[in-house]
């Protein structure tokens, strides 16, 4: 018996209200032909226009494509290795490692590594980003393979074994594809973790090596012009696309999360 | 060959370079933080050397001077009060709202709730920064929200309110990011509730409240906790919504750590904050992870 009484209907609907209305007036303005944030005036594409020419904005978006592609990829073999490890063997360090960079406050991350870039000499620009990023998406991505390591048939890998496959065999042929959709998974976690990250990138940034978050940061703390609607529309549109793939890819990995 | 020389051989080939790379780039920088904190700052911010050299010889040129100043300014102690306090009030208001989505969610068929649940995950997968633009846009003295609620308390006899740069936007801003995070794990603990529960609870003559109040809540505890957790630790940290929200009167811990590493350099001090900060966020996530077991028992 479903118990959904008329409140919770109400109750529901307005914490989706919630969740959509703020996301939808950035979509509203981008299309507003008004300089102001205000009044509805008419309809435009001038603001996605002037986006396409402004050279900072493009620069940015594509650092931002570079690092994530590097910061996932690295991240997606580093996590998926350090997702069997922990699900393989009994380890006492690499635990604590993988869940810390989750657990803790993401400041102190960014500090941290602001301090170590430069005591180590390091110089701040997009290496010191990615760097920074594949540290923090290795445990998404273990956990993620982790989790599906967990749900595998431990017997199919042994079946392999016993046929005489080498340990390296029976995982790239046997484990390796059955876990394949949480690798995928993970690797879309870290992809979309990167693209989006502000903190831990504000920290690590130098000059010259700005990122769409801290484009976007940048232009929010000077003025607020209608180009950061448009920017933040095709933002939200080209998740969604990731996401659309993500979910054909390989179903159900959206609901791992 | 023994086989234990190979289960050790593969346990390092496999972990190995995880563990080695978050040994580099995580706990690497955290010790040299943690090091910072009982350092000297240096002359042009930075820090000054590790050793120092006279007559006597080397020595490490380390202090607590960084903590005392820390405990002996009531300013960051009142600073961290108040970061704990809003982090606690957008914990209350992400729980309130999230409650009935995550019972109603939960108590949906079967086939409607993973699009249910994707409806709550997919504002979430927007960058951050954009979400809490949006509410910049809401919230501004030129909106046209702010504009009508102002003519409605002028209606009312009441003064036009001023919303953004204020804690209240903080506070509203760190709730709309953080919601997922206290949807899903409650989520999904209330999908596993046997609704046998309830109809046993009906037939021994508990009304809806009661049932409420005696079954359903008490079994959801621990993803009361959960998600308590999840909100909470970001939240008490948070550095980009009281910076882009909250004008002078909003600020948190994390902006003032912000200004010691990037404005004034000093980077004792902001390690100081951070090795706080960190502190007792997790010593504050240890307590719920404790109690969410306790409750589960």
């Amino acid at each position: 018996m479903m118990r959904r009484s008329p409140w919770l209907w109400v109750a529901g609907f307005f914490a989706y209200a919630f969740l959509y209305a703020p996301l939808v007036v950035v979509i509203a303005y981008s299309f507003n032909d008004s300089r102001l944030n205000a009044e509805w005036v008419g309809f435009t594409l001038d603001w996605y226009r002037k986006l396409f020419r402004n050279e900072e904005m493009l620069l940015a978006a594509r650092n931002s494509l570079l690092i994530a592609l590097v910061a996932s990829a690295v991240s997606t073999v580093l996590g998926t290795m350090a997702g069997f490890a922990l699900y393989r063997y009994r380890t006492r360090l690499l635990p604590v490692l993988v869940l810390a960079p989750i657990a803790i406050p993401e400041i102190l991350m960014g500090v941290s590594l602001l301090l170590f870039f430069v005591l180590v000499g390091i110089a701040l620009g997009l290496v010191s980003i990615m760097l920074s990023h594949i540290a923090f998406c290795i445990g998404f991505v273990a956990i993620v393979v982790r989790a599906r390591l967990e749900g595998l048939d431990e017997s199919l890998t042994e079946a392999a074994r016993d046929l005489g496959a080498t340990p390296w065999q029976a995982f790239r042929l046997v484990t390796l594809p059955l876990i394949m959709p949480g690798v995928v998974a993970g690797a879309l976690m870290a992809f979309t973790l990167s693209i989006d990250d502000f903190v831990i990138t504000f920290f690590t940034s130098g000059v010259g090596a700005t990122t769409l978050p801290l484009q976007i940061y940048t232009m929010v703390k000077i003025s607020v012009t209608p180009e950061v609607n448009a920017v933040s529309t095709l933002l939200m549109v080209l998740t969604l696309a990731l996401i659309l793939i993500a979910s054909r890819l390989s179903p159900g990995s959206l609901r791992g999360r | 060959m023994r086989p234990g020389w190979h289960m050790r051989a593969y346990k390092w080939l496999i972990g190995g370079p995880p563990l080695l790379y978050l040994l580099v780039f995580f706990a690497a920088p955290v010790l040299i933080m943690v090091v910072a904190s009982f350092r000297f700052p240096g002359e042009f911010g930075g820090l000054s050397p590790l050793v120092y050299e006279d007559e006597t010889g080397r020595h490490l040129d380390l202090t607590l001077e960084n903590y005392q100043r820390f405990f002996a300014d009531l300013l960051y102690l009142s600073l961290f009060f108040k970061s704990l306090l809003y982090a606690a009030i957008t914990v209350l208001a992400c729980l309130l709202l999230s409650y009935p989505l995550a019972l109603l969610i939960s108590r949906s068929p079967k086939k409607y709730r993973d699009v249910m649940v994707l409806l709550v995950i997919l504002p979430f997968w927007s960058n951050f920064l954009i979400r809490i633009y949006a509410w910049i846009l809401i919230l501004g003295p030129q909106s046209v929200f702010v504009g009508a609620l102002n003519g409605v308390l002028a209606w009312f006899g009441a003064g036009p309110v001023t919303l953004l740069y204020t804690p209240f936007a903080v506070v509203l801003g760190m709730v709309y990011v953080h919601l997922p995070f206290m949807v899903l794990p409650l989520y999904a603990n209330l999908e596993k509730h046997d609704p046998a529960l309830l109809d046993a609870a009906q037939d021994l003559g508990a009304n809806a409240w009661e049932r409420f109040w005696r079954v359903t809540f008490p079994l959801s505890l621990p993803g009361v906790y959960a998600g308590a957790a999840l909100v909470f630790i970001p939240a008490f940290g948070m550095f980009a919504i009281p910076d882009l929200l909250g004008g002078t009167e909003g600020i948190m811990i994390g902006n003032v750590i912000k200004q010691q590493f990037l404005d004034s350099r000093d980077w004792p001090f902001g390690s100081v904050l951070s090795m706080v900060l960190t502190v007792m966020a997790v010593l504050l996530a240890a307590l719920a992870a404790l109690y969410a077991r306790r409750s589960r028992q």
